[in-house]
């Protein structure tokens, strides 16, 4: 019980020290806004003329806007293994790790701190799709919804790269198989197109990939109302999630020696 | 393994092999309470791997550790609450103000929440930062960090504080400010200081005693009387003990990353 209260309470307090960081310096939030928008605003744009892709009665614009959510809450999350490196060469780990803190703790909070900024990843694409007129469902369902699928979308690829980290140990490796994840995992996924159309060994890349589950649930709540399918993609989140914290809790402290 | 009376630290026979390469062998030294002891040695010679290993970063291969009576393999916990730790690189977060530093730190260490505020400020206080505990921490000189990190080691009152390298890249007045306030802390709060460190003149000058790392090995150790007396030099220095007892100068030494390290930190500190 005691260890449960100290990794909840340790998660928050570093979670909080993130939130303070961005009220100093939110002009990280704009840059982040860029990528949600370019895809929107172009690629989305683009291939809603073609009519191309079957998207079960949705505006492409409608359809992808679930997946270029995901992707930029999943490319900001991704890049937490970086900060690992970088607070390792810097010794703040080090201090972390000396502190008695459970290796959960930390984990969590970085995991928080990656859902606080994928928060803040809503706000603009919502704001953009309003722009945009693309008619996304806006309700107490839906909200609550989308927040919790970020946050754990977000902590399912926070753990992923901090273990991705801690095995490659040095930044220029991170930033290479940093690419050779991110895009892979967002191209074989259904943020961009249904699974349907894939080919079948891609099909099943897809349907294991943590990444559709995100799609999929912020999907059934933003645009097509048919929430039918929900309980699983956040059940699978959230079960994947976990695992994947254990995992990082257990392999990101070997980034140091 | 008996804990010896005055002894804060008791290292015992600690080994750590990295696959075939032994990076600390088989060393046995103590540490005594209230004492400033200093660790040197050429990189590479495992002074890091051993100060990994005590502050509980790293599971030695074989041989014990007792911190303040704790072992540092089955009460790590323990040994984590009795010691504070400055790393060498600038590790307090720039984009939060020298406040905030301090909080995080006050709350991963349990200080309880109605006493947090005033051990910051009285630590603050003493290392007279007070004045801009609401300044981003990016704006501060080297100095200035690197009390700020010494406050941040002994928020919670540590009873051993081990400093990696605490004044590379500073400049004498700044060293010699932290060092102020580093036996200040040793003699109001009696910790104990165990710190490595390359300029051996801060060694000759701060430290009780000084143990010289060569090859995973404590090549020597003692007061720095007793280390000079060993070179049978007249008017000999601690650099001349470092020479006898290693064969090698500190500045021989240092592998790419580690030097690449040091530059970035000097670099940072302007």
């Amino acid at each position: 019980m005691n260890y449960i209260n100290q990794v909840l309470k340790k998660s928050y307090f570093m979670a909080e020290m993130e939130v303070r960081k961005l009220l100093h310096d939110p002009t990280e939030l704009a840059t982040r806004a860029i990528q949600p928008i370019l895809w929107l605003g172009i690629f989305g744009e683009a291939l809603s003329k073609v009519r191309a892709i079957p998207t079960h009665g949705l505006t492409y614009l409608q359809f992808i806007t679930p997946g270029v959510l995901t992707q930029s809450v999943v490319f900001t999350a991704i890049f937490f293994g970086l900060s690992i490196i970088w607070e390792r060469d810097m010794g703040v780990l080090q201090k972390f790790l000396v502190s008695p803190t459970p290796r959960l703790a930390l984990v969590w909070g970085k995991m928080a701190s990656a859902g606080v900024r994928g928060m803040t990843q809503i706000v603009i694409v919502f704001l953009f799709a309003l722009l945009l007129n693309i008619k996304l469902n806006i309700s107490l369902i839906s909200i609550p919804g989308t927040i919790v699928l970020v946050v754990l979308g977000s902590g399912f690829f926070t753990g992923l790269s901090m273990i991705i980290a801690s095995l490659v140990k040095t930044r220029e490796r991170f930033m290479g198989i940093g690419q050779v994840i991110t895009l892979p995992l967002f191209f074989a996924s259904n943020a961009i197109y249904p699974i349907q159309i894939m080919p079948q060994w891609l099909q099943v890349v897809a349907n294991i990939n943590p990444l559709s589950y995100m799609v999929d649930g912020l999907r059934s709540l933003l645009v097509s109302n048919s929430p039918g399918q929900l309980p699983v993609d956040i059940g699978i989140l959230l079960v994947v999630t976990f695992l994947i914290s254990l995992l990082s809790a257990y392999m990101y402290p070997k980034v140091v020696v | 393994m008996k804990n010896q009376n005055n002894a804060i630290i008791t290292v015992d026979h600690l080994l750590k092999k990295f696959d075939s390469f032994t990076a600390v062998n088989s060393i046995s030294f103590t540490v005594n309470q209230r004492e400033v002891f200093a660790f040197v040695g050429p990189n590479g010679a495992g002074k890091s791997t051993t100060i990994k290993m005590l502050i509980t970063l790293l599971k030695p291969t074989s041989g014990q550790v007792l911190i303040d009576k704790h072992n540092i393999i089955t009460d790590a916990n323990n040994v984590r609450r009795v010691i504070g730790y400055v790393p060498q690189m600038l590790s307090v977060d720039g984009s939060l103000t020298a406040e905030e530093n301090m909080m995080l730190m006050a709350k991963l260490y349990d200080i309880p929440g109605n006493e947090r505020q005033k051990r910051i400020d009285e630590t603050l206080t003493f290392l007279d930062l007070q004045q801009v505990r609401k300044t981003l921490v990016k704006n501060f000189s080297g100095g200035m960090i690197r009390k700020l990190e010494i406050g941040q080691a002994m928020l919670h009152h540590p009873h051993v504080i081990f400093l990696d390298e605490p004044t590379t890249g500073l400049d004498p007045v700044a060293r010699r400010n932290v060092w102020k306030h580093l036996l200040e802390l040793r003699t109001q709060f009696g910790t104990t200081i165990f710190f490595s460190t390359h300029y051996m003149e801060e060694a000759e000058e701060v430290a009780d005693r000084v143990a010289i790392m060569q090859l995973g090995n404590v090549a020597a150790i003692g007061t720095v009387d007793e280390l000079k007396k060993e070179t049978k030099k007249k008017n000999a220095t601690l650099e001349d003990a470092f020479i006898y007892f290693t064969g090698a100068t500190i500045q021989e030494t240092g592998n790419i990353r580690e030097i690449k390290q040091l530059r970035a930190n000097e670099r940072r500190l302007g």
